[in-house]
C-alpha cells in the first residue's frame, strides 16, 4: 500500500508571498465593494437593503438611463478599438516582422512611444491639436484646402465619442503590435520554409500559415482590450472632465462610476451607488472574460513546435 | 568637526522649536491656492502683528479636491483649525456632523446682512457657523479699446444687447463673446446663472422655486434659455470644444469683445492683459427699457471653525478679525473681484471692482438659484443645470425641453415641486 505522502509545506510557503499580497490589495477590497452595494445610508446610519441599490440602478428611469447610456457609449469605445486598433496592430507587426524593412526598429519604437506616456499628456496634447482656436488641426487642413472637412470634434454630440478613442487607439496600438510581432518572431523559419517550398508565399502565407499562428495572441488582446476600455476612465476625465460632455456623450462606466462614487460640484457622493456601478461593471467584464474563456479559447486550435 | 556643527544645528533647530511652541499656530484650512502668496505677505502679517501670540498657517489645497480632503482630514482629527467654508450644503453637511462649530454668538456676526449669512446658516437661520468672506458678482466685462474703435455703446436692454452683438459680428475684427460650451460650467455659471436672474426677478423667483410656488418651466426660467439659444450665433467658430481657458485667453489676447463672466476674473485678466486694452464692465442687459435690474452677487467663500481645534479662543479672535472693517479692506484690494460681505462699505482701487461692486446699489441682488436647497438630491439640479445650458446654447435641446427636463429632475426628489 502506498504511504500518505507528506503534506507538501513548500508549495503553501512558495505560494503564501503572492497569495497574500494579493488578497490583502486586491480581493479583500473587491469583496469589500461588492459588500458596500448592498448597504445604503438609511435615518439611523448604514442599513442593509440588499439588492435595492440594483432595482434603483436597473429600474429607475434616470439611474438606468444614465447606465446604459455609460454601457452603450462602452460599447462603440470597444468597438472602435476592436476594428481599428487590433488590426492596424496586426498590419503593423506584419510589416515590421518583413525582412525586407529597413529602419523596423525606429518604426517599432516609434510606434510604441504614445503607450508609455500619461493619459493627462495625451489627453491634454490632443485637446489643443484638435482645438478650434489654437490648434494645428484646422491648420493642417486648411494647408492642403480640406479645411472645410475640419469640425469641433471634441464638442459635437455626434463625434466626440469616436474621436476619443481613436485618440486612445493611437496610444495603445503599440500593445497589439509587440505582442503580434513577437508571436511572428516565434514562427519557426522551418515552418515558413515549408511553406515557401509547397509555394504558398506573400499574402496567402500570411492568411493560410502565420494568422492561424498567431491567432492565440489575437485572442489575449482581445481579452486585454475587452477588460481595458471597460475600465476606462483617465482619457476621458482628462479631455471631457467628469461630466463627460457634451451632453454624456462621452460617458462610460468608468466616469459614471467616479461621478457617483466621489460626487462632483454640488453632488455630494453616493459610496453606495457606486459600488452598485462598480458591481455591475465587475459583473459585465466578468461576463466578456467568461465569455471567452469558455466558448472562444477552448475551441482556439493550438500548434506546436 | 561637520559633527558638532550639524550637532549645533540640531540643537538651535530644537530650542527654536521650542520657543515656538509658545505661540499658538492656527491652520487654515483652504481651496483659495491662488491666494497663497497674499494670505502669507498682506493679511497673516496685518494679523500677527497685531497679535502677538497667535501665528496663522494658511495650507490650501487644490480647488477640485478640496471637500474630499477636508472631509477625510475632519475624519481623521487632523484638521486645521479653522475652516475656509463652500457656501451652503456642503459647509451644512459638516455643521450637522458637529464638524464645525457654532458661531452665532460672535460679536462679528453683527456686520454682515442677513443674505451675507445666508449661505452659512441652518435652514432656519438660527445657527451661523462661518464667518462670510466675499462674494462674486456675474456680468459681463469688455474690451472698451474695441468697443470705441467700432464705436459701441454698453448695452442697457436685451435688444441692445443682441444689436450690439450683431454691428460686432458684422464688422469681423472680433468675435462677439468669447465663452465655449466644452466645459459645460461656463454656459451655466457665466451664462443661466448671469442672465437669469432679470428674468426670474432675483430672490423673488428663487424663493419661490424653493417654497414650489414657481416651476422650472414657467415663463422667468425659460426666458433665460431662450436668451442662451440666441447667443450660439455670437460665439467664436468650433465652441463646442472650447474649454474655459480657451475663452479667456480669447478674451485677454483682444480676439474677442465680450467675456460673459465672474468677478473673480478681475484679478486674472488685469495683469495677462497687462495694459495691451482697457476693460470695462455692464451688467446682465434687462428685457425692457426700465425694468428693475437684478444681479447675481453669489456668496462664495466664508471661514470657521474646526469644532474640534485646540485652540478655540484664539481660533474665536481671528474669525473676529476676520469679520471687522479692517479685514474686508484689506481682503477686497488684495483680491479685487472677491466682494467683501460685509456691511460697512469697502474702499477698493480697482476700477474694473468698483464698476462691479456699483450695481449692488442700482441693481436688486441674488444668488444663484440651484445652490441653497435645490442642489440636495440626485438628481443634481445645479449639475444638470450646466447640462442644460450647454446643451440649449449648441442646440442640442431646445429651451422648453430643456427647463421641462430639470423641473422633471427637481419634481423627482424634492417635495414643495411635487404637487
Amino acid at each position: 500500500m502506498a504511504q500518505r505522502k507528506a503534506f507538501r509545506w513548500h508549495i503553501a510557503v512558495f505560494l503564501a508571498p503572492a497569495v497574500l499580497v494579493y488578497t490583502a490589495i486586491m480581493i479583500v477590497p473587491l469583496f469589500g465593494t461588492l459588500n458596500l452595494s448592498l448597504f445604503n445610508t438609511g435615518e439611523e446610519g448604514r442599513v442593509f437593503v440588499g439588492l435595492r441599490n440594483f432595482a434603483t440602478l436597473f429600474g429607475d428611469p434616470r439611474w438606468s438611463a444614465s447606465f446604459w447610456n455609460a454601457l452603450g457609449n462602452n460599447a462603440w469605445f470597444f468597438l472602435v478599438h476592436m476594428l481599428v486598433q487590433n488590426p492596424v496592430g496586426v498590419a503593423l507587426a506584419a510589416l515590421l516582422s518583413s525582412p525586407r524593412l529597413r529602419g523596423a526598429a525606429f518604426y517599432r519604437t516609434a510606434i510604441f512611444i504614445p503607450t508609455i506616456l500619461s493619459f493627462v499628456i495625451v489627453g491634454f496634447v490632443w485637446k489643443l491639436i484638435l482645438s478650434p482656436i489654437w490648434g494645428i488641426a484646422p491648420g493642417m487642413l486648411d494647408a492642403v484646402g480640406l479645411k472645410s472637412l475640419f469640425a469641433p470634434w471634441l464638442g459635437r454630440e455626434g463625434t466626440a465619442l469616436t474621436t476619443l478613442a481613436l485618440i486612445s487607439v493611437w496610444q495603445f496600438v503599440g500593445i497589439p503590435m509587440m505582442l503580434i510581432y513577437a508571436a511572428l518572431l516565434s514562427i519557426p523559419d522551418e515552418v515558413i520554409e515549408a511553406a515557401e517550398m509547397d509555394g504558398v508565399t506573400g499574402w496567402s502565407q500570411f492568411w493560410k500559415i502565420k494568422l492561424p499562428l498567431i491567432l492565440p495572441s489575437i485572442g489575449i488582446i482581445s481579452i486585454l482590450t475587452f477588460v481595458g476600455n471597460f475600465n476606462a476612465f483617465d482619457l476621458i476625465y482628462v479631455t471631457q472632465g467628469a461630466l463627460a460632455g457634451p451632453n454624456f456623450s462621452t460617458d462610460i462606466l468608468g466616469t459614471f462610476l467616479y461621478r457617483t462614487f466621489f460626487g462632483f460640484q454640488l453632488q455630494i457622493g453616493d459610496p453606495h451607488m457606486g459600488a452598485t456601478i462598480a458591481t455591475a461593471m465587475f459583473g459585465i467584464i466578468l461576463l466578456g472574460v467568461g465569455f471567452y474563456l469558455f466558448a472562444i479559447q477552448r475551441r482556439l486550435r493550438r500548434y506546436q513546435f | 568637526m561637520t559633527k558638532t556643527i550639524r550637532l549645533a544645528l540640531l540643537a538651535s533647530t530644537l530650542l527654536t522649536g521650542a520657543a515656538w511652541a509658545q505661540d499658538v499656530t492656527l491652520t487654515i484650512e483652504s481651496w483659495r491656492n491662488d491666494d497663497l502668496a497674499i494670505w502669507q505677505e498682506k493679511i497673516i502679517p496685518a494679523f500677527e502683528s497685531a497679535n502677538p501670540g497667535i501665528k496663522i498657517n494658511f495650507a490650501p489645497s487644490a480647488p477640485p479636491e478640496y471637500n474630499a480632503v477636508l472631509n477625510s482630514k475632519l475624519d481623521a482629527g487632523s484638521a486645521g483649525d479653522l475652516i475656509t467654508c463652500r457656501p451652503f450644503d456642503a459647509s451644512l453637511e459638516l455643521f450637522k456632523k458637529g464638524k464645525l462649530a457654532d458661531l452665532s454668538d460672535l460679536a462679528a456676526m453683527a456686520n454682515f446682512s442677513d443674505v451675507a449669512k445666508s449661505a452659512w446658516q441652518t435652514d432656519d437661520g438660527a445657527q451661523t457657523f462661518c464667518v462670510p468672506m466675499a462674494s462674486v458678482i456675474h456680468g459681463f466685462i469688455y474690451n472698451k479699446t474695441a468697443f470705441e474703435e467700432l464705436g459701441l455703446t454698453p448695452p442697457k436692454t436685451e435688444a441692445e444687447f443682441f444689436a450690439l452683438l450683431d454691428k460686432i459680428k458684422e464688422d469681423g475684427t472680433y468675435i462677439p463673446m468669447a465663452m465655449g460650451t466644452a466645459d459645460q460650467w461656463e454656459a451655466a455659471t457665466m451664462g443661466y446663472q448671469n442672465i437669469g436672474p432679470n428674468y426670474w426677478k432675483g430672490e423673488e423667483g428663487r424663493k419661490a422655486l424653493i417654497e414650489g410656488t414657481q416651476k422650472l418651466t414657467d415663463e422667468g426660467w425659460v426666458a433665460p434659455f431662450r436668451q442662451l439659444a440666441k447667443w450660439k450665433d455670437y460665439l467664436g467658430d468650433g465652441f463646442e470644444a472650447q474649454t474655459y481657458p480657451d475663452s479667456q485667453n480669447l478674451f485677454t489676447l483682444g480676439r474677442a469683445a465680450i467675456y460673459p463672466a465672474g468677478s473673480w476674473e478681475i484679478g486674472v485678466f488685469g495683469p495677462q492683459i497687462g495694459g495691451a486694452f482697457e476693460m470695462g464692465a455692464f451688467p446682465p442687459p434687462v428685457p425692457a427699457e426700465g425694468d428693475t435690474c437684478h444681479i447675481s452677487d453669489h456668496t462664495d467663500i466664508a471661514l470657521g471653525m474646526n469644532a474640534a481645534t485646540q485652540h478655540p479662543e484664539e481660533a474665536r479672535k481671528f474669525l473676529e478679525w476676520v469679520g471687522s472693517s479692517e479685514f474686508a479692506t484689506l481682503y477686497a484690494n488684495a483680491l479685487p473681484g472677491f466682494f467683501s460681505l460685509n456691511s460697512a462699505p469697502v474702499e477698493m482701487e480697482d476700477a474694473l471692482a468698483k464698476e462691479f461692486v456699483s450695481w449692488r446699489e442700482s441693481c436688486e441682488p441674488t444668488i444663484r438659484s440651484t445652490y441653497q436647497i435645490l442642489s440636495r438630491g440626485t438628481p443634481n439640479l445645479e449639475n444638470e443645470t450646466w447640462t442644460a445650458s450647454a446643451n440649449v446654447i449648441t442646440g442640442t435641446e431646445t429651451p422648453e425641453a430643456a427647463a421641462e427636463r430639470l423641473q422633471q429632475g427637481l419634481a423627482s426628489w424634492y417635495a414643495p415641486q411635487q404637487n
